[in-house]
């Protein structure tokens, strides 16, 4: 099913690596076979994932500013809207979002130095990070029930619930991802083009983890800063 | 092949036309102030509108059967296109297109920019799915307030009028909408459960009604008679069967109808005038 | 498996069992069919519902025995109830906008040609697209537990039309039939095939800009890359937008929130609140879900009708031996709609209470994406004008297709005024504007696509001769059934009633109203031809040759049907634009894409 070049079986999930630019056509280090003609080195070609990352994040983007714009337009035509007591614990997702990112960063620059055990240690952080970030999500919810707060209380409410779920489900994805990049870290180092592939794949997991925790931060501002009053 | 692709498109087009041009189906004579307005500019865009139909099928037919393949045919000529033509072709469609959009804001800005004329007429409608209340203030021309909370079908409170206001006593609330001729009449549109919409074709008006929300409109209509008023948002299972009428009544026939006392006397009066007038479809 | 590190050619064997082949395919072509297979079902059953509405609102007190004893309590004693037709209706819609003119034209051949046509092996992502067509699948049968799921049993399925506009969907059975099970069923297929068309449209765009072949720039692309490539941006970012308002509409409904139900309403004599069985709903924007749907509503208008555009440009030029005219233009003009797609979504809520001034604001931009469609308009008669125009048949769809496009697009002109839109809006006048212009022209580029490509695809010829039938019923079918809907606007007929026997101001057209019908009845019938045709010819027809129709770009180079791999192990070296048809000096009148330089004539571009 599958042409010379593409060494594994299965690509990420939307989220692979990537490298510097969306190859531009007649990339002339691209090899050629007998009759002169270039092979299907694309198929091998790590932009793709890089691309695919920031493309995904498009979309992404859309889902939250539709959201956004529907909380910014129900709190204003509303009389019915009970601002939230902020969750305290929200602030230690805050921070383990934040330190995630770092590690996150850690993990790349060990992978770029090719120093694995390294990339394996900070990779597994992040991870554990980052279900500690879902774990304080769910407490913060736990926090509101207990209070008798549920998602048809008040829009407030509704919004906190669902953006906090929207936002949490799109990082389990990240996680998944992470997870992904630790099980291929058993594989042995192959050539060159598959070294790349290995990289980009770790930049696309990380722009996309990036982007996470910056999402988190402006759902942060905009549920409980922004006419938090 | 080409001949007969450009005779049957040269057809269709002819047949589109006509069927414009004859008008033996048409827009039902306006009856509102607004209405010549609308009509005019609807005429100006619709001569743009089929000139330029007309031109591109002529013009598509005459290249299908000009160009067609046949053997005395020189080669077919070969150009990437015309900068100056693209220019000129954009230049021109765009002053056009938005020319017309420009004018089309005339009649939109004299009824939906401004609020209603002082000495308007106000009328609240509250529709439900599948029937049309009408809310008239009586005769101290004050609205009762009123609450769903008290709409009670059982006692015919269909609109939830608050019956301890002292305002609200001499409110009247039918099924037909009545509008005095030649005066500004503002209407204040609201719905009980999902949106409807208020459409009386010769009034060239349309509205919706939204749930949580007063929309307020105002036209005046300039033609005594009866008019069928339909809804024209899908609004449930009998959408096709939600509608009343629109009586537009003589200015001393309106002004005896909205000092009746609420009730039977009103109800009554209001089925007289409506047997009284006749449909255009009718006469 | 080498990485290219030698000079061998790597030929790739396609997978062996029948699963890995043809169900779970990775191959683009084989997913490319599977798309084109689901939308040839979906059309179907999308074109016998709009006959059954057609019987109904042409003879609406008809007795039809045959409906009486397959829809007992919907049709009872073979009369169609209203909630009947207005279940048809929401299906007839939906599966057409969404599993037929947005499956068919991109997911079906954009899938199968477009890494082809930019020397491609595969799509960037194979189990991204897998999944995609997958993901579109499981939401059609979603949909259609909707017809038997439907919580009434008068109904076949939700009754909101396509737009399902809230609060009539948020509020559940005590609003009436239709709102039970079968909206549920409904938004959540909407949901499911948001997330298949993103998964999709984030492959086209990688595998766009990542994996042209040596030589192919951006400008040397064929149009219907470009349409593919800007149909799958609009459906990037608008189908989230959609995605995001359906899970609030659900949580309404199954939650009890409150984002588009408002306080106080009183439905069946019962206050929101008042009972256990109607909770308290406060404060929600019934316009809130009109902003958000229409957001995505109307670039969905663009995501149908520009890969047909494609298409048309690509066989018009094809068959009339001519380049292109203004290639460059039509770039931008594609640029330009899709752009312009964004920002004009209110001018399908002039009259719902929004702003009157942003409705102005709607209205004009609404007008000026008029422009770069008359340029496309006037870049095809170009394109025509001074060509040797061979009649095959995907050329009679593409000119009808001109035809058609003008004929629906113009009468923007008129929605698009605020003013006009008093009187137009929803009125039988709208119904036949996008019928023509986004169902009827994007369907003429998907005929004229599948005539055109079913070769290459199939290894077989289509038959002329029923093609040509097909079309000539189909053309002279279409504008019998819509122009007259056109004048029964201007009468004043609403949409999306049952019948229209309540009102003395349509009694005049009641003539009109039956002639539709007999044209839609025909008009459907004449598609059996095209079926026919499709399943003969797949068997029985013609051998294609690698390039029966001489044209020039690079699907035409490979094999017929193409390789696993498409081209055999190696890519393909492109030296000039998609459009070098009748070259001066050339030895054929038409210079393939890979031919390199000195066959006869300048590289150009």
């Amino acid at each position: 099913m599958v042409t010379s070049t593409r060494v594994e079986p299965k690509k990420g999930i939307g989220l692979g690596g990537g490298s510097r630019s969306p190859g531009p056509n007649g990339n002339s280090s691209r090899k050629r076979n007998g009759r002169g003609e270039p092979l299907f080195e694309q198929r091998s070609s790590a932009a793709r994932y890089r691309i695919g990352a920031w493309v995904l994040i498009a979309s992404i983007v859309m889902l939250f500013t539709a959201l956004s714009s529907a909380y910014i337009v129900r709190a204003a035509s509303a009389q019915d809207w009970r601002p939230l007591a902020m969750p305290r614990i929200l602030w230690l997702s805050t921070a383990l979002i934040l330190f995630s990112s770092v590690t996150l960063e850690n993990a790349r620059r060990n992978l770029k130095k090719s120093f694995d055990s390294g990339y394996v240690r900070w990779l597994a952080i992040t991870a554990i990070l980052g279900i500690g970030f879902l774990a304080s999500q769910l407490f913060a919810w736990r926090e509101l029930a207990r209070q008798g707060v549920y998602l048809a209380s008040n829009p407030h409410s509704s919004f906190f619930y669902l953006l906090t779920a929207a936002h949490g489900l799109h990082l389990l994805g990240g996680l998944l991802a992470v997870v992904y990049l630790l099980f291929r870290t058993r594989r042995p180092r192959a050539d060159e083009a598959a070294e790349g592939r290995r990289i980009a794949r770790a930049d696309a997991v990380a722009i996309y983890w990036h982007f996470m925790d910056g999402l988190w931060i402006y759902l942060f501002l905009l549920l409980f800063v922004w006419r938090s009053q | 092949m080409g001949r007969a692709l450009a005779v049957i498109i040269w057809i269709l087009t002819l047949l589109s036309v006509v069927l414009f041009v004859s008008k033996k189906w048409w827009f039902p004579p306006s009856i509102s102030a607004h209405g010549p307005a609308l009509d005019r500019q609807f005429m100006i865009t619709i001569v743009v509108v089929g000139i330029a139909f007309a031109a591109a099928q002529v013009g598509l037919g005459w290249m299908v059967w000009k160009y067609r393949d046949a053997s005395n045919r020189p080669a077919a000529t070969y150009t990437h296109g015309s900068s100056r033509l693209e220019v000129l072709w954009t230049v021109i469609t765009a002053i056009i297109f938005i020319g017309l959009a420009v004018m089309g804001q005339s009649v939109w800005a004299s009824l939906r920019f401004n609020a209603a004329p002082a000495g308007s007429y106000q009328i609240e409608v509250v529709a439900q799915q599948f029937e049309w209340n009408f809310h008239y203030p009586g005769k101290d021309k004050i609205f009762g307030r009123t609450d769903p909370g008290n709409i009670d079908e059982s006692v015919q409170n269909i609109i939830g009028l608050d019956n301890t206001d002292p305002n609200a006593v001499d409110d009247q609330v039918g099924k037909l909408l009545a509008v005095p001729v030649g005066r500004p009449v503002e209407l204040i549109l609201r719905s009980k459960d999902v949106i409807h919409s208020f459409w009386v074709p010769p009034l060239r008006f349309k509205q919706d009604l939204v749930p949580g929300m007063a929309i307020r409109v105002h036209f005046t209509a300039n033609k005594v008679g009866k008019y069928e008023l339909a809804c024209a948002e899908l609004c449930g299972q009998s959408h096709y069967n939600m509608k009343s009428v629109m009586l537009v009544l003589p200015e001393d026939e309106f002004r005896a109808l909205t000092e009746l006392p609420p009730g039977k006397a009103f109800i009554d009066r209001m089925t007289e005038l409506r047997d009284k007038y006749k449909l255009p479809e009718e006469q | 498996m080498s990485d290219g590190t030698h000079d061998a050619v790597h030929r790739h064997e396609p997978p062996k069992g029948f699963i890995r082949k043809y169900i779970f395919s990775l191959d683009h072509k084989v997913i490319g069919i599977q798309y084109i297979t689901l939308a040839l079902v979906a059309v179907l059953i999308g074109m016998i519902m709009s006959v059954l509405m057609r019987l109904k609102l042409s003879w609406p007190g008809t007795h039809w025995p045959i409906l009486a004893s397959l829809f007992p309590a919907g049709a009872p004693g073979g009369v169609m109830n209203p909630e009947f037709y207005l279940s048809l209706l929401t299906m007839h819609g939906t599966i057409m906008v969404f599993f037929v003119l947005t499956t068919a034209p991109q997911g079906g051949f954009g899938n199968y040609f477009l890494p082809i046509q930019i020397g491609a092996d595969d799509m960037a992502f194979p189990v991204l697209n897998m999944m995609s067509f997958w993901v579109t699948g499981v939401g059609f049968v979603v949909l259609l537990a909707a017809i038997f799921f439907s919580g009434s049993a008068s109904t076949v399925g939700p009754i909101g039309g396509w737009t399902g506009y809230a609060p009539l969907s948020a509020l559940g059975e005590r609003a009436g039939p239709g709102q039970g099970m079968g909206m549920n069923l409904w938004i959540i297929s909407i949901a499911i095939f948001c997330v298949g068309s993103l998964l999709g449209a984030l492959n086209f765009i990688t595998t766009l800009l990542n994996m042209r072949t040596r030589g192919m720039s951006l400008m040397r692309m064929p149009l219907t890359c470009w349409a593919w490539f800007t149909t799958a941006v609009l459906a990037l970012l608008s189908f989230p937008v959609l995605l995001g308002g359906g899970i609030l509409l659900l949580l309404d409904r199954l939650a009890g929130t409150s984002f588009f139900i408002p306080g106080g309403l009183v439905l069946t004599g019962v206050l929101s609140g008042s009972t256990k069985a109607f909770p308290l709903h406060t404060g929600g924007s019934p316009i809130l879900w009109q902003h958000l749907f229409w957001f995505f509503g109307h670039p969905e208008v663009y995501i149908a009708i520009l890969p047909g555009m494609g298409a048309t440009s690509h066989i018009l030029a094809t068959f009339a031996r001519k380049p292109v005219f203004g290639y460059r233009a039509m770039v931008f003009a594609i640029f330009a709609i899709g752009l312009l797609g964004f920002f004009v979504w209110g001018h399908h809520m002039f009259i719902s209470g929004m702003s009157p001034y942003s409705a102005m604001a709607f209205s004009i931009l609404t007008l000026s994406i008029g422009v770069p469609s008359a340029v496309k308009t006037f870049n095809w008669l170009g394109t025509l004008w001074g060509g040797r125009i061979r009649f095959t048949t995907p050329m009679l769809f593409a000119i009808g297709f001109v035809s058609l496009f003008v004929a629906g697009g113009i009468t923007g002109l008129v929605l698009g005024q605020t003013s006009l839109d008093l009187p137009m809006h929803d009125t039988y006048f709208v119904l036949a504007h996008f019928h023509l212009v986004m169902g009827v022209a994007s369907i003429f580029g998907m005929f004229a696509a599948t005539y055109f490509w079913f070769p290459k695809m199939f290894g077989r010829m289509m038959s002329e001769r029923w093609g040509k039938i097909h079309f000539w019923i189909t053309f002279v079918g279409v504008y019998s059934i819509f122009v007259p809907m056109h004048v029964m606007g201007i009468v004043g007929m609403p949409r999306r009633y049952s019948e229209f026997t309540q009102y003395r101001f349509l009694d005049s057209l009641h003539p009109l109203v039956v002639f539709v019908s007999i044209a839609a009845i025909v008009t459907v019938i004449a598609q059996v031809i095209f079926y026919s045709n499709l399943i003969w010819s797949l068997f029985k027809g013609k051998k294609a040759s690698d390039n029966p129709w001489e044209a020039t770009s690079l699907e035409w180079t490979t094999a017929t049907p193409p390789p696993h791999d498409n081209f055999a192990g190696h890519a393909p070296t492109v030296y000039r634009g998609p459009y070098e048809y009748s070259v001066p000096g050339a030895a054929k009148d038409f210079l393939m894409q890979t031919d390199p330089e000195g066959a006869g004539a300048p590289a150009a571009h």
